[in-house]
Formats: structure tokens, C-alpha cells, sequence
């Protein structure tokens, strides 16, 4: 926030405006809310935890967005973007209405058309693919709630392959090391029961700018009542602000950290003994594992003092099973991500944290019967054994992976739908591969609120209304209370946008596959669902927000046999399935690559002002944090002799560029990195206020590391310095 | 007479800005303008460091230069309370107010031609309820209650726990505290 420029802005507004001042006073403004106020329950959707909310208008006007007092997502307070969304329905660049690419004169260009005509476009295009290749070709990339409809119409059509770069760009490795540990991954939201927690321990996750409401919540509350917080970051993030302890870790050596905790919990004898004889298996080979991991090997490798090290791992133990080492949320990070996530999974073991007060709750969803229709068909072939064949134990898509299978003539996939997520930002280095991608694909449908630039790859752009203009699915989340949760339209859509169930269930119409859609209007499919366990439509657009009794247990019982699903029905410190696909079973230390002379790790993150770059353009947003800068520390800026706001670009050593993006000289990051944050520098001038707007961190990862285990794409290998403008 | 204050814990804030949002909404503040705003101050030196996010706005002073300054009138306490507010019909938009303002809480110029501030929501507390900001705060860091009732939460705050507010040397007798 720039509160000077601000002013610069006002003065010269002011001038204009004084007028009227001067010639006699101007009459006093109505007080807020005292004109026809109107309200309408929703569920955010400015992020992915879906805070349940109310929508104000006033005179039919947008006046704001609350959130709901019930919601345990959000206990009546949307976060900085959730109160922000308002400003999505009013953005004038949003999209407007269906287009179609088209050659003119041997250019290329999009045209304006009516829906039946971008309908009839993407079937006849559906059904050249099914003719010349099956009609298994087609995938969904998807990260939002409208794209469970397409994939219904997808698998309809015989297509079946999909992926949420949430999980090969995210929050795969650890929901894959937790499945193998726990056998079950975390979940969104996450189970963890900071509320209660007495430690709690970050690594690299930065909680507050990473504004997930409720975990941002239970946080403070734990704070609150004395806990201990330890947070592992080379930056001085916002949380290492609050923190005890912060551990200024060498970029990339976390896992040698996690190493060295078990080697002191287990030699000091201060893990939970009757824990793991209860629930644990392969304990004796972690023990020898971790023999040689001592904290003074560790030091050499993280920078941490040794005596720090066994400090942090006493105070873990002494405050545990109410202990959280906390298993982040972004953790594609070195490549070896699955290996760390599962060191944190083991940890979490070791002090006896999973399903225990203070650790991991067990979660709960409301039972809710799906609407009677058709099952869709069963996939002709096994499209995970085709393309992702050497990720065994992953079960969901791999979007870097459908990638590289829609490359070339001889490719599997032939044609995507792309859901609301900008591949180009999301996955990293990925602009060329896109670039070929696109030559080969016979059809990139985009569905989308705003334009986003992959919509510049596209055959077909569908405009989406947004959350304030629509129903959605019933949100129904495995979590601590069984919630079910209402999202409905404040407004009627804007220009041409559509709802995705209408987008899907008329598309469904063009391909002969209505069957698959029978309902005239999504209300009815709401309706019946809340209808089978007792509710009704009527009454959730009244209360927005509806618990459910829990029928489970939130912990684990004590003393009572717990069964887990993974291959000995035990916590597996030692992994068979990792053992018996040839990768390591117990957690393995890889050292990172270090930066070539004059260039810096390459750190990025979040910022509460917005969600990656899909919230840039929100009027409301932008104003707040208009763009990104690079952090720099001030014996780094004296060695390139950059100044504090002046204007760099920031170069990989494969000679890639950024936009400019002005410098923050800050004692808050290591000398030998720099951050941040993510999801601006936007290329599209359609986005008018996003576009240009700081930099592009995706753009400059150069050396990505793909993890063995779930292939998953590691961000944090790159490398950048700083280069003047003027240079 | 009712005193009003703002009590912010500044070692629960995060900076997050949904003060300045939940504002802008709640009270249409135009496009480029902000009634408030967060402060970072980051002291000592990498790695032993501290850092204070503070979110800032008008102090609501018992002793308001503005309204004493003020040619018109316009500047004036809201009923028997310490909330400042500025009748935008006797507005000339001289701007002594900004001069007199220490905590440069003023708005330069609502559109309208009148000078803006935080108003502490004083049709919300009519009402009951918080200000926009303090409902909004995702962290509750942020507590607005009756001074001069002591059993209020933001006096039993203050009671026990240490803080500051800023630029007291000024005799404004500032109604916005941190806690510390």
C-alpha cells in the first residue's frame, strides 16, 4: 500500500472537486446503509477455503461482503481478499461474452459469438477428435468449483483424465507423504488443530500472509493462550514475527533440519514411546536411520546452531502430543518434496500428534446423497497407466505431466478444457511447452471470469459469471464440524457470462449427452440434496451456513486400536510402498544446489492482499498492493547498488527477464536470497490495471525439480540476480 | 460525556489491510483514498529483528486540534462523545484541519469537495456495533469500546496490558492505542 501516491492521486482529485465546495458547501453524503439494503448468503470463492458469507447491496448497488458468524471457515471475518471480492462483479475487464478464434486474412483473432455458435464449434471439434484419435482425448485442467461439471461432461463423453495443479503444483507431496505415513492425506482445510496446540512449528509456510481464514485464526488463538511458535523460514516472515523461536534456515536444507529434530527426540528419548508402540511400524530402522544426522551435522548444512536445534526439538516434545509440526500448504519446493513432507509426517508421529488434541483433528463431511443421475461410462482405457504410468502411487493427474502428453502429432491428449486456473503462472517454466502444446491440441476451451492469458491459447473462451452472480455446489468439506454451506447469486450475470452448471449442462445438449444433466435449473439439484438430510433450499438461502452432528469421534480414543490404511494398517515410519517402488522408505536428505556467483535463491509466496494472479485486477485489491517488489537485503542491494523502490528486472542465468519490479531493501530475507510474491506480472493488456504491474516469479524458474515420487514440479531451485535499469 | 477508544493488539496483527478494505466498503471511501492504513517497522538488524504492523487511522483526540482549527465548524464531536466528524454542507475545504491534524488522518479531498476521515463508524456504534474495521479484522486484534466504563474490554485491556499510543507529546489525548 502506497499511501503517498495515494495522496498525490486525491490532491489532483481535489482540485476538480473544489469547486463545488467553495460555492456554497456541498450537501452532507447519506450515512452508509441508510438506503435499501438487500442481503444474500454466499460462499467466498476470492480463495479456496470458501468462507461462507453475506452479500449487501444497497439499492441494488454492491455495498459489501461479510462473513457468516456461523461459518466455522471464517467465524464472521472474511479475510483481506474475501472482503475485497465485492469488487470482482463491478471489474470492468471482466469477460463479456463467448469468442472464437478465427483467421482473417491470415491472422489470427477472436470473435465475438453467440453461445449456441461457441457450442457448435467446441462439439464439432469434440467429435473430429473422437473420430480420428477416441474419445478419451480430451483433459480438464480445473482449480474451482464450477469444474466438477465439466469433468461430469467430459467423463460423459469418455474422457476421464483431469488434474488440479493444487496437487502437482501445491499440496501433492504432502498429501502424498502423509497417505503413505497416516494413510490419508491432510485435506483442505486442513486438520490441524492449532486451536488447541501448545507448539506449534512452521516450515516455510508463512500463515497471515498466507491468509487461509480459519488456520490464520486458530493461530493467533493459539498465540493467544501461550503457545510455543517456531518458524523455519530464510525470510523474517509475518508469523517469524510472532514467533519464539525463528530458525533462519540456508534455503533448501529443511530436511536436514527434520532429521537433525528426530535424531535429538529419539536419543534424548523424548518422543512418545507408547505412542508409537501403539500405532507406529519400522521405528528401529528410523532409529538407525537417523544415527548420523546429529545437530552439529545439521548445522553445516542449514547454518542452524546446534544448540538451537536441540532446543526447538525439547520444547516440541515437552508441549507434545499438543505439538504441530505443520505441514504447509505450497510445498512443491526441491524436487525431493515427498521425502521432507514425509520427515514432517514422521515427526508428527514421534510426538504423537496425529488424531490427538493440539495435533490432527479426524475430519468429517455431511453425508450428502449425490443427485439421481446416470453414472457416466468407465474410461475405455486407463488413461493414468498411459501417461503417468511412472507415478504409481499417485491417483490424481499430474498437470505437468498431461502436459508433456499433449506435446507433438504422436501425443495422447488432443484437446483440453481449462477451468478457471492460468496455467502459464501456475505451472512453472512452462511458457514454451505451452507454446508447442498449443500447435499440436486440436481444441483449448477456456472457461474463466476474467482474462487470464492462457485464454490467449484458446480455440473457444467461455465467460463465467462470478461467485456473486451464482449457485454452486453445496459446500461440503471433510472437516472438524460437519457444515454444509449455500452459494447464491446477489446479482443477476453481467454481459454474457453464464453459471459453469449452465456452461456444462448446454455444451452436455450439443454432444447428445443430456441424459447426463437432468435437471432444468441447479436450484432443483440443491434443493433435493438438502432435502435428504433435512434441510431444504429455502432454508439455507436463509441461514447460508447449516452444521451437522458429527458421527465420528474428533480424536483418536484412547487406548482403542486404531486401523490405518496403508500396507501394515500402522503409522509407517518406514514406508513399504515407497520401498516396494523403488524410492527411498525413509526420508532422504538431498543438499540443494547453491546460486552461481551473483545470483540469489529465488523465494516467493503470498501476500494477504491477494490469491496468486487471479485477484490483481480486482479494483478493490489492487488498489491495496498494486504491485509486487523484490526483497533485497541491504548488503546485497550495496553490492548491485540498487536503491530502496527503484526499478530492476530481475534475470535468471539462462538470460530470461522479468518485468520491472521496484526493490525492497529489508533486513527481513537472508543475504543470499531474495523474495517475491507471487501471481503479478501480468502480460495481458486486457487486464488493464494487472497487466505490467510488478513481476512473474513462474517465468523465472529455470531449473525445475520434478519429484520422483509424485511428480510434482519443485519451484524453489531457481536463481536470479537484480539488473538496473540503466544498465 | 462518552469516551470512545480503539484498542489494536499490534503483536496479534499481521498487516493484512482487511482494516482498510472492510473501511472502503463499509463507507464507499472513493477510488485512491483510505480513511486507514497499515504501518510496518521492522527494528535491528538481520537476523535479530522486530517487526510492529500497526493499523492507523484518525485518533478520535480529546483534545482536537482539527476541530479547534477548524474556521466553520465543520470539524466537530459527534453528539456527547470524543468521535470527530466532518459536516460536509459547512466544508469549505480549506484544509486547516490537515495542517492542525498531527497524525495526517485526514483525507486531502472526498471528490465531493469536502474533507474525509474515519469516522469510527459512529453510524455502526449508533447502532451497537464496531466499527467496519474491527468486525472485518480476521485476526481480532482489534477491540472499540467505552473508555470511561470500566469494565469495558478495551478498559480492562489497557489495565493489563503494556502499550502505547502514538505522538502523545502532542496534548491530543489520542483515543487509538497499541498494544505492545
Amino acid at each position: 500500500m502506497y499511501r503517498r501516491e495515494f495522496l498525490k492521486l486525491s490532491a489532483l482529485m481535489g482540485s476538480a472537486g473544489l469547486l463545488p465546495g467553495l460555492l456554497g458547501g456541498c450537501s452532507a453524503p447519506p450515512l452508509p446503509g441508510s438506503g435499501e439494503v438487500a442481503t444474500r448468503r454466499t460462499v467466498c470463492n476470492i480463495c479456496f477455503w470458501q468462507c461462507a458469507a453475506t452479500l449487501y447491496t444497497e439499492n441494488g448497488k454492491p455495498w459489501k461482503v461479510v462473513g457468516n458468524p456461523k461459518d466455522p471457515h471464517c467465524n464472521g471475518r472474511l479475510c483481506t481478499r474475501g472482503t475485497g471480492g465485492i469488487a470482482s462483479y463491478s471489474d470492468p475487464d471482466r469477460l463479456r461474452q463467448p469468442v472464437i478464434r478465427v483467421s482473417r486474412n491470415g491472422k489470427q483473432t477472436f470473435q465475438p459469438v453467440t453461445w449456441e455458435e461457441a457450442f457448435d464449434t467446441i462439439a464439432g471439434k469434440m467429435r473430429a477428435i473422437a473420430r480420428e484419435h477416441g474419445r478419451d482425448r480430451i483433459a480438464l485442467f480445473s482449480h474451482g468449483d464450477g469444474g466438477k461439471h465439466f469433468q461430469r461432461l467430459l467423463q460423459a463423453y469418455g474422457s476421464h483424465a483431469y488434474a488440479h495443479p493444487s496437487f502437482a503444483q501445491c499440496r501433492g507431496p504432502r498429501e502424498t507423504a502423509f497417505g503413505l505415513t497416516f494413510g490419508e492425506g491432510v485435506g483442505s482445510p486442513d486438520r490441524t488443530d492449532m486451536a488447541n496446540s501448545r507448539c506449534i512449528v512452521l516450515i516455510g509456510s508463512h500463515i497471515g500472509e498466507n491468509l487461509h481464514n480459519s488456520q490464520v485464526q486458530t493461530l493467533m488463538q493459539a498465540l493467544d493462550q501461550g503457545a510455543t511458535l517456531i518458524t523455519v523460514d530464510p525470510r523474517f516472515s509475518v508469523p517469524a514475527s510472532k514467533s519464539r523461536h525463528w530458525l533462519p534456515i540456508k534455503p533448501g536444507t529443511d530436511t536436514a533440519l527434520l532429521l537433525a529434530w528426530m535424531n535429538v527426540l529419539i536419543n534424548e528419548q523424548l518422543y512418545d514411546r507408547t505412542y508409537v508402540e501403539q500405532h507406529c511400524s519400522g521405528f528401529d530402522e528410523l532409529a538407525r536411520h537417523v544415527q548420523p544426522y546429529n545437530p552439529e551435522w545439521a548445522y553445516l548444512e542449514t547454518g542452524l546452531e546446534p544448540a538451537l536445534i536441540r532446543e526447538t526439538a525439547r520444547a516440541m516434545a515437552q508441549a507434545a502430543p499438543a505439538t504441530l509440526i505443520h505441514p504447509g500448504r505450497h510445498v512443491t519446493w526441491y524436487g525431493d518434496d515427498t521425502q521432507r513432507c514425509r520427515a514432517i509426517a514422521i515427526l508428527n508421529a514421534l510426538l504423537g500428534s496425529w488424531g490427538r488434541p493440539g495435533g490432527f483433528y479426524q475430519q468429517e463431511k455431511v453425508d450428502l446423497p449425490p443427485y439421481p443421475a446416470p453414472e457416466p461410462p468407465g474410461p475405455e482405457r486407463d488413461w493414468k497407466a498411459i501417461v503417468q504410468g511412472d507415478y504409481p502411487l499417485v491417483s490424481t493427474g499430474i498437470s505437468n505431466v498431461l502436459i508433456d502428453h499433449s506435446v507433438g502429432p504422436g501425443a495422447f491428449f488432443k484437446g483440453w478444457f481449462i477451468y478457471a486456473t492460468n496455467l502459464i503462472t501456475t505451472i512453472p517454466g512452462i511458457r514454451s511447452q505451452l507454446k508447442q502444446a498449443a500447435e499440436s491440441l486440436d481444441l483449448i476451451v477456456v472457461v474463466d471470469t476474467m482474462p487470464a492469458e492462457i485464454t490467449g491459447y484458446a480455440d473457444v473462451v467461455l465467460p463465467e459469471c462470478t461467485y456473486l452472480e451464482r449457485y454452486d455446489d453445496l459446500r461440503n468439506k471433510a472437516e472438524r464440524t460437519p457444515t454444509l454451506a449455500l452459494r447464491s447469486p446477489g446479482f443477476s450475470p453481467r454481459f454474457e457470462s453464464k453459471p459453469a452448471w449452465w456452461i456444462a449442462k448446454t455444451l452436455a445438449g450439443h454432444l447428445d449427452l443430456e441424459e447426463y444433466f437432468p435437471w432444468q435449473d441447479y436450484r432443483e439439484v440443491l434443493d433435493w440434496q438438502l432435502r435428504q438430510v433435512g434441510s431444504s433450499l429455502a432454508e439455507m438461502e436463509h441461514v447460508g451456513v447449516k452444521a451437522f452432528p458429527r458421527k465420528t469421534p474428533v480424536y483418536f480414543e484412547p487406548g482403542k486400536t486404531v486401523r490405518f490404511n496403508t500396507p501394515s494398517g500402522r503409522i509407517e515410519l518406514y514406508s513399504q510402498h515407497l520401498a516396494g517402488t523403488g524410492h527411498d522408505p525413509l526420508p532422504k536428505y538431498t543438499p540443494p544446489e547453491r546460486p552461481p556467483d551473483g545470483f540469489f535463491h529465488l523465494n516467493y509466496g503470498r501476500a494477504a492482499a491477494h490469491t496468486f494472479g487471479r485477484t490483481i485486477n480486482n479494483p478493490l485489491l489492487f488498489e491495496l498492493m498494486p504491485e509486487n517488489t523484490v526483497w533485497v537485503h541491504p548488503s546485497a542491494a550495496a553490492i548491485l547498488r540498487v536503491g530502496n523502490g527503484e526499478y530492476v528486472r530481475l534475470k535468471n542465468p539462462e538470460g530470461t527477464h522479468s518485468n520491472r519490479i521496484r526493490v525492497r531493501i529489508t533486513q527481513r530475507i537472508r543475504p543470499d536470497s531474495v523474495f517475491l510474491v507471487h501471481g503479478f506480472g501480468h502480460t495481458d493488456p486486457r487486464q488493464r490495471l494487472a497487466y505490467g504491474a510488478g513481476a512473474d516469479d513462474a517465468g523465472l524458474m529455470h531449473n525445475i525439480k520434478i519429484d520422483p515420487v509424485m511428480g510434482g514440479t519443485g519451484m524453489r531451485a531457481s536463481f536470479v540476480t537484480l539488473v538496473r535499469e540503466d544498465a | 460525556m462518552i469516551n470512545y477508544a480503539m484498542v489494536i493488539d499490534t503483536t496479534a496483527c499481521i498487516g493484512c489491510g482487511d482494516c482498510v478494505v472492510a473501511c472502503k466498503n463499509e463507507n464507499q471511501v472513493p477510488a485512491g483514498l483510505n480513511r486507514d492504513w497499515v504501518v510496518e517497522e521492522t527494528r535491528g538488524e538481520y537476523p535479530h529483528l522486530h517487526t510492529e504492523f500497526r493499523s492507523e487511522r484518525c485518533n478520535h483526540c480529546g483534545h482536537a486540534t482539527c476541530v479547534t482549527n477548524c474556521p466553520t465548524g465543520a470539524s466537530h464531536y459527534w453528539k456527547d462523545t470524543n468521535i470527530v466528524l466532518v459536516a460536509a454542507e459547512k466544508c469549505t475545504g480549506c484544509k486547516a484541519c490537515i495542517a492542525a491534524c498531527p497524525y495526517d488522518a485526514r483525507l486531502i479531498m472526498h471528490p465531493q469537495g469536502y474533507i474525509d476521515k474515519c469516522t469510527f463508524c459512529h453510524h455502526r456504534v449508533d447502532q451497537g456495533m464496531d466499527p467496519a474495521c474491527v468486525s472485518a479484522c480476521p485476526t481480532g486484534c482489534m477491540y472499540f469500546g467505552i473508555l470511561n466504563d470500566p469494565d469495558s474490554q478495551v478498559s480492562r485491556l489497557l489495565r493489563t496490558r503494556r502499550h502505547k499510543t502514538l505522538l502523545p507529546e502532542t496534548g491530543n489525548i489520542p483515543n487509538v492505542y497499541y498494544l505492545v
